[in-house]
């Protein structure tokens, strides 16, 4: 039973989304309601359940998986991500002819195998908890059937997933045949004992490639807007926070925990990844007119930050992606949450930039949270978005790589004119016809509450979720 | 830290309000922008009369630790205790000056504002590296959203073009004071005011942090942005850019590039004169054939910010002091004028020069006004910029006398425009059946003029209740300077009596 404690957070999740299918397949629709808020309450069960000593028990099932600080502060972002993505759907699907209950549940299967990712150790859990993962995604990408470009965007995910998830394994297999082990502390050895082999190298690139395509990084990304812009826009949202997040945490400890020793061979690799995503982020973004293809390409380029933190390398460069992917969650739910509430007046879901023109001034509150989410994801300092960019770079030029951090600051500046045209759509512009009113008061309090996180206000969490991040990411050290 | 914060106190007090702002309609908002940044005058006041010139060098400190890499550290010399006094001094004027002219998203507006002046207040009084740069930064968010909303016809290109410009130059800065950060490990501005940081990276870090404020001052040849920026801003919102915002440009190079960098400074010093020559120059004569009395005006800002650089980079007392004079009388006077044409346009709509003509016949107290300001934007003696813009060649000349004759030349060319200026807008005739109609001053627009009168001619005539406080921290960063303080190439010698008449004798014949 001892051994099983770590693993609570997965048990609790594992059941209730068994248990929540089966009632969801005799309930139907009528259920739809109570499973969601089980699920969410599942979440919530889930994450409380990761305060306590069993989270820190260390490696378990020999080696497969870690319960350390990194996985539980992995987990902290992802359970109430997910958590956030259940409510942000409610009275999306009931319009439609879907069944909205299996949403829920597709959530938290999704859930487990992002913390089945996050806490990792070997290849093969690596492998079986991105797969858990991932099909949860390909089904939630085309959740919506009967709209064209949900089908296509889940077809397109799925294809591209399965190449990505081919690569990967390939690498896998060529790490795992030239080291002999599949464990992490196995393959740090391996790799510690000189320079290595070609076919470790072969392996590596194409572990990274397989995990570039997951957090769609440059040149792994071009699944990233089509299936952004198609997904239903709750699925986008979820896309966009907790699987990213998962993803970068995951491809942050293969790096450092398994590929340490290595740092060299793959470091290049990581630093033109970032610069690539971060450049090619700013720039596509220009001609958007789709609010969730531009929020795409701004996820984009922000996962380039983050690489910039992980290229850094060392215990600052890790806490700093960390510290980025924690406040990127926030922020990229808030943003969405918005998008969620973009609705015409009969309550149908408008994504056209245009549609915001003078929303200062017909919603004055919604545009003010809108505009402080834009800011924040340029970077720009009040607001909190500022901090976990300026830590990066921090990472970056502590260890040395000025000329990445310079590369990557100008990044923002490129990237700063599109979250500004936004802004410009929404203050500047006469007003467009208005949008119906949203009555959601919860997700009204979730915007609220992302909005005074990356307020300045938000600098006052610098103290504690700094040393938490130090901590959680000394783990891997 | 012990007593009351009062620099916490300055900033918050309009951040508050600016918040009440955004719940109120639009008269009340006024009146709450109006009290606040009165309140706020009135606690700058307060603490020019506490503070102590002969005193510590940081006074007022307060320091609250966040955890991370950046603390709340506040306090000021000096420096930043004149240049705080300045910005309060001018935001209630600004909140006036949009009284009646700004009818559209009042509260918005003023809520705008008041963020803007905690934003300043904090970037001069932060005495941590990292604030420091979220005030400055932050500053720009305001400032863009105050051209686009509430700016003329081109304001979306110029509120683009003002912050992509200004955000450019300071994200080089960012990486810089990170470097900083990691290697005197400390991001304290007091510390690192000490700190001696390796020659080969003074070079890099002194053009990094040029990046920043050669931009925001402007300086000559990135100052397009401002022509644009001021053009297109409600008056309102040109005052404070050119009051105080471009005064940050002036604060960067002193608090930071001078102390920090003293020897990646001094190498760069050519390169500062030929700037500053340039613009001294080449924007005046920009500014003699403008069009547009905004457009005039701005170019004119970065003809007179020249001396600021000139009279900084001369290392020596009388520069710098004169460089502090230059930015303070700027402020006042710049404000002043772009006041003066709020005034007609509010009246006319039209910035075009030619449209008016003659005002001195049915507006003779505009004209006086005008008249005063035009004088001390030449530099007039018994005027604001007098003083400042004479110790400022007085201490170019010790450096380079060439660089001296520029700054010369810009004074004669401000001359020649700002009264070239004067004359197509107040005497001759009137042109126009509309110009010649316009009420002359009303009593609002006396209170907002007048305490700028009054500045102008304290400053001009007793410049000493502002040097005085700012005496000490000049000498403390010249101790900084003292090791790489250039030479200059005017050797004075004094004459004796008889080899002095006979010289003037040979010449004469």
């Amino acid at each position: 039973m001892v051994r099983f404690a770590p693993l609570l957070p997965e048990i609790i999740l594992s059941t209730a989304g068994i248990v929540l299918m089966m009632v969801a397949a005799f309930t139907g629709r009528r259920g739809s309601a109570a499973v969601s808020w089980l699920a969410v309450l599942s979440l919530v069960g889930a994450t409380a359940a990761l305060v306590g000593a069993p989270s820190h028990a260390g490696p378990i099932f020999d080696g497969l998986v870690s319960a350390d600080l990194f996985a539980s502060f992995g987990k902290a972002i992802i359970f109430p991500a997910a958590a956030v993505a259940i409510i942000a759907a409610h009275g999306w699907f009931e319009r439609g002819t879907e069944h909205a209950s299996e949403y829920a549940v597709l959530i938290l299967f999704s859930a487990v195998g992002m913390s089945v990712m996050v806490s990792a150790t070997s290849l093969i859990s690596l492998y079986v908890g991105l797969e858990l993962q991932s099909l949860a995604a390909y089904v939630l990408a085309s959740y919506r059937r009967t709209d064209e470009r949900s089908a296509e965007a889940g077809l397109k995910y799925f294809v591209l997933g399965a190449l990505a998830s081919g690569i990967l394994l390939y690498g896998i297999s060529l790490l795992y045949g030239f080291a002999g082990t599949a464990n992490f502390s196995g393959l740090a050895a391996t790799f510690a004992r000189g320079a290595p082999s070609l076919g470790l190298l072969f392996g590596l690139v194409f572990v990274l490639a397989g995990l570039a395509f997951k957090i769609s990084a440059v040149p792994f990304h071009m699944w990233t807007p089509d299936v952004y812009e198609g997904a239903p826009t709750p699925v986008t949202a979820f896309f966009a926070s907790a699987p990213k997040a998962a993803a970068v945490l995951l491809a942050t400890r293969v790096c450092i925990e398994a590929l340490g020793p290595a740092t060299d061979a793959w470091r290049q690799i990581v630093i033109c990844a970032a610069l690539a995503s971060i450049f090619l982020g700013a720039v596509a973004a220009y001609g958007q007119t789709n609010i969730k293809r531009l929020l795409a390409y701004s996820s984009i380029n922000n996962v380039g930050f983050a690489l910039v933190g992980l290229a850094a390398a060392g215990p600052q460069g890790t806490s700093s992606v960390l510290f980025y992917m924690a406040v990127y969650v926030v922020m990229t739910l808030g943003a969405f949450l918005c998008v969620l509430w973009m609705r015409d007046e009969k309550g149908r879901p408008v994504e056209s930039i245009a549609s915001l023109s003078g929303l200062a001034q017909t919603r004055p509150a919604f545009a003010a949270a809108f505009a402080m989410f834009m800011f924040s994801l340029a970077g720009i300092p009040p607001l909190f978005g500022f901090w976990p960019k300026l830590l990066v770079f921090n990472a970056a030029v502590a260890s040395g790589y000025v000329a990445l951090a310079v590369a990557a600051i100008l990044g923002t500046v490129i990237g700063a004119y599109y979250y500004l045209r936004i802004i410009k759509v929404m203050y500047m512009d006469e007003p467009a016809a208005p949008y119906g009113r949203a009555r959601e008061p919860l997700q009204g309090l979730l915007i609220l509450l992302a909005a005074i996180v990356i307020s300045p206000l938000g600098y006052l969490l610098i103290g504690p979720l700094g040393s938490l991040t130090d901590r959680a990411a000394g783990s891997l050290f | 830290m012990t007593g009351v914060p009062w620099l916490s106190l300055l900033i918050v007090v309009p951040l508050l309000a600016g918040i009440i702002c955004l719940f109120v309609k639009d008269n009340g908002a006024r009146w709450t922008a109006l009290i606040a940044t009165l309140i706020d005058f009135a606690l700058s006041i307060y603490l020019w009369t506490q503070y102590d010139p002969d005193g510590a060098q940081w006074q007022f400190v307060e320091k609250m630790p966040f955890g991370g890499l950046v603390n709340w550290a506040l306090g000021i010399d000096g420096i930043a205790l004149l240049l705080i006094v300045l910005t309060a001094f001018l935001m209630p004027i600004c909140i006036g000056a949009s009284w009646r002219s700004i009818e559209k998203r009042v509260p918005e507006y003023m809520a705008y504002f008041l963020l803007m002046e905690a934003l300043i207040v904090g970037s001069f009084a932060a005495q941590d590296l990292l604030l420091f740069y979220i005030f400055f930064e932050g500053g720009l968010i305001p400032m863009y959203l105050i051209i686009g909303v509430w700016g003329g016809a081109e304001r979306i290109k110029a509120s683009y073009k003002f912050f992509l410009y200004t955000l450019l130059g300071s994200v080089l800065m960012l990486i810089a004071m990170l470097y900083m950060a990691s290697t005197a490990h400390t991001t304290s501005i007091p510390a690192l005011m000490a700190y001696d940081f390796p020659v080969d990276a003074q070079r890099l870090l002194f053009l990094a942090f040029l990046a920043s404020f050669a931009v925001k001052l402007p300086m000559w040849p990135v100052h397009t942005w401002l022509p644009d920026a001021h053009v297109q801003a409600p008056t309102a919102g040109s005052v404070i850019l050119a009051g105080v915002l471009l005064k940050l440009g002036g604060y960067g190079f002193i608090r930071f590039s001078l102390p920090m960098f003293p020897e990646g400074s001094a190498e760069f010093i050519p390169l500062m004169f030929v700037l500053s020559g340039v613009a001294a120059i080449y924007t005046s004569l920009v500014a003699l054939v403008q069009k547009d009395m905004k457009k005039l005006i701005a170019y004119s800002s970065v003809a007179h910010m020249a001396f600021v650089t000139f009279g900084l980079f001369a290392m020596n007392r009388q520069g710098i002091e004169g460089a502090m004079l230059v930015m303070l009388g700027h402020g006042l006077v710049s404000g002043a004028l772009f006041l003066c044409v709020g005034v007609v346009y509010d009246r006319l709509h039209t910035r075009d020069i030619d449209r008016y003509g003659g005002l001195s016949n049915n507006m003779p107290g505009y004209a006086l006004l005008f008249m005063v300001f035009t004088m001390a934007s030449i530099g007039l003696p018994g005027t604001s910029n007098f003083p400042g813009e004479f110790l400022s060649m007085v201490g170019t000349y010790r450096a380079s006398s060439w660089a001296a004759v520029a700054a010369c030349f810009s004074t004669i060319l401000a001359a020649a425009y700002m009264l070239y200026l004067y004359w197509r807008i107040c005497f001759g005739t009137s042109r126009n059946k509309d110009a010649a109609a316009m009420q002359d001053l009303s009593a609002r627009e006396w209170w907002l003029l007048a305490p700028i009168v009054a500045g102008v001619f304290w400053m001009g005539i007793y410049p000493e209740s502002f040097l005085k406080p700012m005496r000490n921290d000049i000498g403390r960063v010249l101790t900084r300077m003292e090791r790489v303080a250039p030479a200059g190439d005017s050797h004075l010698t004094v004459p004796t009596m008889a080899n002095g008449m006979h010289q003037e004798h040979g010449a004469t014949h």
